[in-house]
């Protein structure tokens, strides 16, 4: 009773942090052993770092332990049901025509209705607070990145500093983040497990993923949908780094002798997956609105990089 | 002349997929070979292949199911080895044939083993349970499973010409488009898709109308057994979500075939409409595969507790419910694409909604043991193995279905776990145990017991151990369909799960065992009663195996639980005073020819084969016309004959050979049988 009262309490002022206490046990209790071998930055998803993915996980475990109240019952009743009344017992109480009981059918309507009221209201206040096109409260003029999903490689132009990474996402720490997507052909999902929410990326489309990168951390992010032979390989590091180190980072890509000219760009749609990150010194800030508009339409290229 | 059709089509490129087809091949010869050897061509032919028998329709779907398990298990159990070894390295499987290996296992489960099985089921059951001598329209159901089965076809035949997609069972443009899916692979996924579909939404307007008009006097809607409820719902279903898929697909064909632009990446296409029009169709197919295995699970405990069915009233309303709401969430496959998050609660809210009634209905079963007589056979054993491992897929669900936690977990393995969580209890575990409670029904003698609790318990262990490590990979962030990675934390769990994969194969092994142990002792487990298990239902009422009209003379319906309702009072098996003469269809090969001629239309136009293309489609259309314009042949069984054939009671095989002919003594069939072993 005692923790469903503090289910209820935490959910009517609807601040997640109260509730951190209870998810944090539970999930403890359950990753505890997992982690044991190896280590809490191999589960991501619920040892998480970045503000956002935090929330999400409590999220999850919240709904995990409401849902526990009709689940365990099932459990024991699976179990202990067919052991009580199994035939060879001949229980006396056996009533061949009970098929009928207001009270019990009101209860097991009106519990899981319940339940799904409870978790409802939360969707629908996390669904708002987590939208990834919310534009973020916080303090600071937002960094702006413009992902490109190409076979199978992620180009990240940074429009305020004119530069641009092939495979390599570097956030300052102290800065939300405004994040525009898009791809040159496929459909693809940009995945950081741990930092943030995932969306998809699509040609001929800007979709948007808007977050706060908490503290300094390092994760790996990479594309979750399926998109040919060189998936595995879509994948980059992410660092959230102190406002100082991403000044020296910018000044680094800064010196990198590569430029992203459209040829090069060309050059990148064919070259598939790429084991290493390139920098690029200059990248044109309107390159991501025509990649977007498609007059670098890529589909007809991508047929020789494919077909090698 | 053979279009695209070259030597470099064979499957050269993986000797691991070359020997596949070698197998797939051989086993076909082999069947052949086994049939001329016992010289069973024209049985096979006049018997089954040209039936409209729904019995025989139904028990041709089932064995189709088992073979596509097979396959689609072969698949699933490469998948698990490949994973469990290919850490920083490629594994055995090079990516292109990796790729298709999952494509072809998630389309052959979906849609060439749990939709055959269950169609093969509801076509057994329902007509016995409703009282009628046949569906509504016995030559279209024969023709609905000859297009299912040139589906399936279509998907074998890829193995060894040509390739399967390598866009997954969903076929996601632009991916599935032309510049980056070249090759035959994806035309295959469409044809089989278009063909099988077109066979489905046919059998849903067949139920549809058999269950709406064929019921037996005096069984009202609200005295149908669950069983057909669920049958019901999800032959509405069938008919609602399937053109959904099969717009998609076409449209998707267009794309590919005329250089149209519906989903491409360019162009003005746009591909988000495909995904929506397909999960349009594909939410709905997961209750289509879910529904049945609920009223089967209803039947079983409301039989093996020796008790009537608790809040029947309920379990109808839910399933209704669970029918209409399973068109209202499709969106929860996409949260992640960049709705707004008013439509995104709006979806999540509205899946969520669907756990109530499936919750009702797992408690109503709860409630229809509690004070029941509890016989704890091997369905039974499925039925409580499906209830304790289907609550946590139910609420990893819910999970799911919360928008915030998608954007986490969507396209991880989680999802994976989630969804097999779903189909092997709730679908697959339902669909086993009807067909062991059902098998004396069509076959006059019960399948062994202790084959089918040990082929259980290797399931439901295996299923734990193959799919739990998929939840923990999920937090570690896995994304689904890899062919190989380089973060060594997750290998110690996809070895775990190979492990889980290699118990299922030796669940599946029991299967098979059960199978034959049972045929050889066939006359120590015979079926002499008709009831073997203090049934409730009506189809319990006849001999096993059914008579071929079913039911001598339609019964009257008194209750919900006919049978039950006259063994109380002791007229369970009266004989009626006489009989009348019963007109009954006759077979035809047209149902065959227009399966085939659709087999060979998908083919040619994947090969561009386009004069092979016009001829079979002139084929399937002049079969239909000329099928059409003549009356429906029938033949009449008289009342003398009627007479015989219902004095011959239960027992193996019974009438098996030729329901009309059992008398004249060619009993090559049980020759067949007895040469598998004693
Ligand atoms: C019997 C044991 C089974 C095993 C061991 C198994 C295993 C697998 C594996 C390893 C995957 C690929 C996961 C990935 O993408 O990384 C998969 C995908 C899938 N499975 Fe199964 N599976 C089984 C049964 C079933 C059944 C019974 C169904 C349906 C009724 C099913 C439907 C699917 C679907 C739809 C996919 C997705 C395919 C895709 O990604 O396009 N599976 N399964
Ligand atoms: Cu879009
Ligand atoms: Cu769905």
């Amino acid at each position: 009773m005692r923790s469903l009262y503090r289910v209820v309490k935490n959910l009517l002022p609807l601040n997640i942090n109260l509730s951190r206490a209870g998810a944090l046990t539970a999930f403890m209790a359950m990753a505890l052993p997992l982690a044991g071998c190896t280590g809490s930055s191999d589960y991501p998803v619920i040892f998480p770092h970045g503000p956002d993915a935090i929330t999400e996980r409590d999220l999850l475990f919240i709904a995990v332990a409401i849902m526990l109240i009709v689940v365990i019952p099932v459990f024991v009743l699976a179990v202990w049901l067919p052991l009580r009344y199994r035939a060879s017992r001949e229980a006396p109480d056996y009533d061949p025509n009970w098929d009928h009981s207001h009270r019990a059918e009101v209860v097991i309507w009106l519990v899981p209705a319940l339940i799904v009221c409870a978790i409802g209201s939360l969707v629908w206040i996390y669904t708002h607070r987590l939208d990834p096109y919310r534009s973020q409260m916080a303090e600071g003029k937002p960094v702006v990145v413009q992902a490109v999903s190409i076979d199978w490689k992620w180009l990240f132009i940074y429009p305020q500093q004119h530069l641009a990474t092939v495979n390599e996402l570097v956030l300052p720490t102290d800065r939300p983040v405004s994040l525009r997507l898009t791809s040159t052909d496929v459909m693809t999902s940009f995945f950081v497990p741990g930092l943030t929410s995932q969306i998809y990326a699509m040609a001929g489309m800007g979709t948007r993923l808007n977050f706060q990168p908490g503290p300094v951390e390092t994760y790996t992010g990479r594309n979750s949908l399926f998109d040919g032979k060189g998936f595995p390989d879509q994948k980059f590091p992410v660092r959230i780094v102190t406002a100082e180190n991403f000044k020296n980072w910018i000044d680094t890509v800064r010196k990198a002798p590569l430029q992203l000219t459209p040829h090069k760009y060309q050059m990148l749609s064919k070259s598939g997956a790429m084991p290493h990150p390139l920098h690029f010194s200059s990248a044109d800030p309107e390159l991501f609105a025509r990649i977007v508009k498609g007059e670098h339409s890529a589909a007809s290229m991508i047929v020789s990089s494919r077909s090698k | 002349m053979l279009g695209k059709l070259t030597l470099h089509v064979l499957p050269l490129y993986s000797p691991i997929a070359m020997s596949g087809a070698a197998m797939e091949l051989l086993g076909v010869l082999f069947i052949a070979a086994l049939i001329t050897w016992f010289g069973k061509w024209r049985y096979i032919w006049n018997e089954w292949l040209t039936t409209v028998d729904h019995k025989r329709i139904g028990i041709m779907y089932v064995v189709l199911a088992f073979v596509m398990l097979f396959r689609g298990f072969s698949d699933a159990f490469m998948m698990r080895m490949q994973q469990a070894t290919a850490l920083n390295g490629h594994g055995y499987l090079p990516p292109e044939h990796f790729n298709q290996v999952f494509s072809a296992h998630g389309t052959i489960m979906i849609i060439f083993m749990a939709m055959p099985f269950l169609t093969g089921i509801i076509n057994f059951v329902v007509p016995q349970q409703i009282g009628a001598r046949d569906v509504s329209f016995p030559f279209l159901n024969s023709v609905s499973f000859w297009l299912t089965a040139a589906g399936a076809a279509l998907v074998l035949t890829s193995l060894v010409i040509g390739r399967f997609t390598t866009a997954g069972w969903t076929a996601y443009p632009p991916f599935s488009e032309l510049p980056t899916s070249p090759g035959s692979g994806t035309d295959y996924w469409i044809w089989a898709v278009l063909v099988s579909g077109v066979g489905s939404t046919l059998t849903g307007v067949n139920f549809v109308v058999t269950i709406i008009k064929r019921r037996a006097p005096g069984m009202s809607l609200m005295q149908m057994p669950l069983f057909t409820w669920a049958a019901f719902i999800t032959a509405i279903l069938m008919v609602f979500a399937f053109p959904g898929v099969t717009v998609a697909a076409a449209l998707l064909g267009f794309d590919r075939f005329l250089g149209m632009h519906f989903f491409t990446a360019d162009a003005g296409g746009n591909a988000m409409n495909y995904i929506n029009l397909f999960w349009l169709w594909g939410h709905p197919e997961v209750y289509i595969v879910i529904l049945p295995s609920f009223g089967i699970f209803s039947e079983l405990v409301a039989t093996f507790s020796s008790k009537r069915l608790f809040g029947y009233v309920s379990l109808v309303y839910a399933t209704m419910v669970i029918g209409i709401l399973s068109f209202t969430v499709w969106l929860h496959h996409f949260f992640t694409m960049g709705s707004s998050a008013d439509v995104n609660s709006f979806f999540g809210i509205a899946t969520m909604v669907i756990a109530v009634p499936t919750g009702v209905k797992i408690y109503d079963w709860l409630l229809t043991m509690y004070r029941g007589r509890i016989r704890l056979t091997s369905h039974m054993h499925w039925t409580l193995g499906f209830m304790v491992a289907f609550v946590i897929g139910g609420m990893t669900g819910v999970l799911l279905a919360i928008p915030p936690v998608d954007y986490v977990m969507h396209n991880t393995l989680f999802l994976v776990a989630h969804f097999h969580n779903m189909l092997i209890p709730g679908s697959l575990f339902g669909l086993l145990a009807g067909y062991q409670y059902w098998f004396p029904k069509a076959f006059g003698f019960r399948l062994d017991e202790w084959w089918g609790k040990t082929s259980f318990w290797f399931w439901f262990v295996g299923f734990y151990v193959a799919f739990m490590p998929l939840y923990v990979l999920g937090f570690m962030g896995m994304p689904r369909r890899m062919d190989y990675y380089q973060n060594p934390a997750w290998q110690p769990w996809l070895i775990v799960a190979a492990i889980g994969a290699v118990l299922i194969a030796i669940g599946i092994l029991c299967l098979a065992i059960q199978l034959v142990v049972s045929i050889r002792r066939r006359e120590e487990l015979a079926d002499l009663t008709g009831d073997p298990w203090d049934a409730r239902t009506l189809e319990w009422m006849n001999a096993s195996p059914a008579p071929l009209y079913n039911f001598a003379v339609v019964p009257e319906i008194h209750d919900r639980e006919e049978l039950a309702w006259r063994k109380e009072r002791g007229i369970s098996h009266d004989a009626p005073a006489h009989y009348t003469p019963i007109e009954m269809p006759c077979n035809t090969s047209t149902g065959v020819l227009i399966g085939g001629a659709a087999f060979v239309l998908g083919f040619a136009v994947i090969w561009n084969i386009w004069w092979l293309a016009i001829l079979a489609f002139a084929g399937v259309i002049a079969a239909t016309i000329v099928k059409g314009s003549v009356p429906e042949e029938e033949y009449t069984i008289t009342p003398d004959q009627i007479a015989a054939l219902e004095s011959r009671g239960s027992g193996p095989l019974l009438g098996f050979l030729s329901p009309l002919e059992d008398e004249r003594g060619d009993h090559s069939t049980h020759g067949l049988l007895n040469s598998i072993g004693d």
